[in-house]
């Protein structure tokens, strides 16, 4: 399995602030990578700078996307290389449909990325993008749109939360299937999912202080002396 | 001289098939300027236009308890580059009766004309009329549009009304809607506009909810660009006990362009109840990052979500 994803000394700051440093992180080809970490750790801060969000341009590092560097390209250009993100609380859209919204950048047929995710394409297509889906419902599509872009990394914030439990194998397939078709690196606060992870990073203060085998990994984390990030590093 | 073939080719051009709007089974009227081109009345809706040189007039008389299963179409355009066109309409919907209207406002080419339309609507009880507005503009934005109405809405009847404006220059907009609503009667009102350059665009709509369990819906959607200036009024009355009504403006600005928005409500009995929300300022940040994250560039996220929003 060859690096897909190379990252060497990323540095973020927001507003005077540091929010990632010194992060060194790898995801290669095929690879689960789960990041762990409190609230306030910066897990999703690392993921918008992968992708490129505005605001989250890293001040120091760079990154590399299958050997090419991303550091300086805007958030439609790493998308366009095979980066995807999904995000932890997505976007709602008036008058978007679902359709309209899958089909954007789409590589696969919506109804088929839609039944992956357990949802009826003749109930789902044809609704609107809006407020009266459900944050469960709104979730999913959403995983449905990072499948139907066939992305070589995906990037997934928190893709279980506030979905229900009898439907948490499904989304456990469609990471899986991400996993097949390129790579996949995984917020998670699930320690069955994080488990079987290939591999696992522990961020605190916006460092990375523990990396490698899943078990260890978590071992650490729930060994870590602090209940929430302040800064200061734990266990590392 | 316009004439249906005029009309013909412009609905082309448009993508739209303009064999289903003059069909026999359905009624029209088509005019162009002061000229009255065609008009045809079917079983259950009756039409009487003539024009002169103070505008085309018409009454159209949707009978009692019919359901009309063909939209009604009302064609109204300029082909010259200078022109005025009044229109006088008088619309009645007689008890009980159910129709759909299409008013297509076809202004691709003036570089200097006024279009003026002073509507006066009536549904007695229990009827029900979907009233569809769509303008195709040209790009000079040398065109006035001024539409004036009034409409009655009677008892348990129903109204909606939809303007659309999102195709071309606007040029210069000033409408002014005024809806009475009745004893458990419904009225919704939607506009989509999206002006560009110097666009100016003054919307007025008002819904006086007389009747007991009234409803009424103000709904606007407005973007604009460049210079553009957009001015929105949105005013619901309630009079009634068990009337609700809601204001909803969303306007979207981008460059130079100004906005504003007045929403209005009033409650002048205790048993009602006007609620409204409204909202101006550039896209949603996230909104466009969702589409960048999906390979969009800006521009394109940017204008798929005001189309969006003005589809």
């Amino acid at each position: 399995m060859g690096t897909l994803l190379e990252v060497t000394g990323l540095g973020l700051a927001l507003g005077g602030r540091p929010i990632l440093a010194g992060i060194d992180l790898t995801v290669a080809r095929g690879e689960l990578h789960v990041l762990l970490g409190a609230n306030g750790a910066g897990k999703s801060s690392l993921a918008y700078a992968l992708m490129g969000c505005a605001g989250y341009r890293p001040q120091a590092g760079r990154i590399l996307l299958d050997g090419e560097d991303v550091t300086a390209l805007p958030l439609h250009e790493r998308a366009r290389r095979g980066l995807a993100l999904a995000w932890q609380e997505p976007a709602r859209f008036e008058g978007l449909t679902v359709a309209d919204y899958l089909a954007i950048g789409g590589r696969r047929e919506p109804a088929e990325c839609l039944r992956e995710v357990g949802l009826a394409p003749e109930d789902y297509l044809g609704r609107p993008l809006d407020k009266t889906l459900s944050g469960g419902e709104r979730k999913r599509i959403e995983l449905a749109g990072v499948l139907a872009l066939e992305p070589r990394l995906a990037l997934l914030d928190e893709p279980t939360a506030g979905i229900d439990f009898l439907s948490q194998a499904e989304i456990e397939d469609v990471i899986r299937a991400l996993r097949r078709q390129g790579a996949v690196l995984l917020i998670t606060h699930q320690e069955r999912l994080a488990a079987g992870a290939d591999r696992a990073s522990q961020l605190c203060g916006g460092r990375i202080v523990c990396a490698g085998e899943p078990a260890a990994v978590i071992a650490n984390y729930k060994a870590r002396r602090c209940r929430r990030c302040d800064g200061e590093t734990c266990n590392g | 001289m316009a004439d249906l073939a005029t009309l013909y080719d412009a609905f082309r051009s448009l993508g739209e098939d303009p064999g289903t709007i003059l069909a026999p089974d359905t009624a029209h009227i088509v005019a162009y300027g002061h000229q009255l081109v065609s008009q045809q009345s079917v079983p259950g809706v009756r039409i009487e236009a003539h024009a002169d040189e103070q505008g085309v007039h018409a009454r159209v008389v949707v009978a009692a308890g019919w359901l009309v299963l063909q939209p009604v179409h009302l064609c109204f355009g300029l082909f010259e580059r200078f022109g005025v066109q009044n229109v006088d309409l008088d619309l009645v919907m007689e008890a009980g009766a159910a129709a759909t209207f299409w008013s297509h406002c076809l202004f691709m080419f003036p570089d200097m004309a006024r279009h003026a339309m002073d509507a006066r609507i009536v549904l007695e009880d229990g009827a029900r009329l979907s009233y569809n507005e769509v303008h195709y503009h040209g790009l000079s934005g040398g065109i006035e549009v001024l539409p004036r109405a009034r409409v009655q809405v009677g008892e348990g009847a129903h109204y909606r009304a939809d303007f659309s404006l999102t195709q071309g220059r606007v040029g210069r907009l000033d409408v002014d809607y005024e809806v009475e609503v009745g004893r458990a009667a419904t009225a919704e009102l939607t506009s989509k506009i999206y002006g560009h350059a110097a666009d100016a665009i003054d919307l007025r709509e008002r819904v006086h909810l007389n009747g007991e369990d009234a409803r009424g819906l103000v709904k606007t959607r407005v973007a604009v660009e460049d210079q553009a200036r957009a001015s929105v009024t949105g005013a619901t009355y309630g009079n009634a006990a068990g009337a609700r009504g809601h204001v909803d403006c969303l306007e979207i600005v981008r460059g130079e362009a100004t906005a504003s928005a007045v929403p209005e409500v009033k409650v002048s009995h205790p048993q009602a109840k006007v609620t409204h929300e409204a909202a101006i300022g550039s896209v949603d940040e996230r909104q466009i990052e969702a589409l960048m994250a999906r390979g969009l560039d800006p521009d394109a996220a940017v204008e798929r979500i005001i189309l969006g929003m003005l589809g």
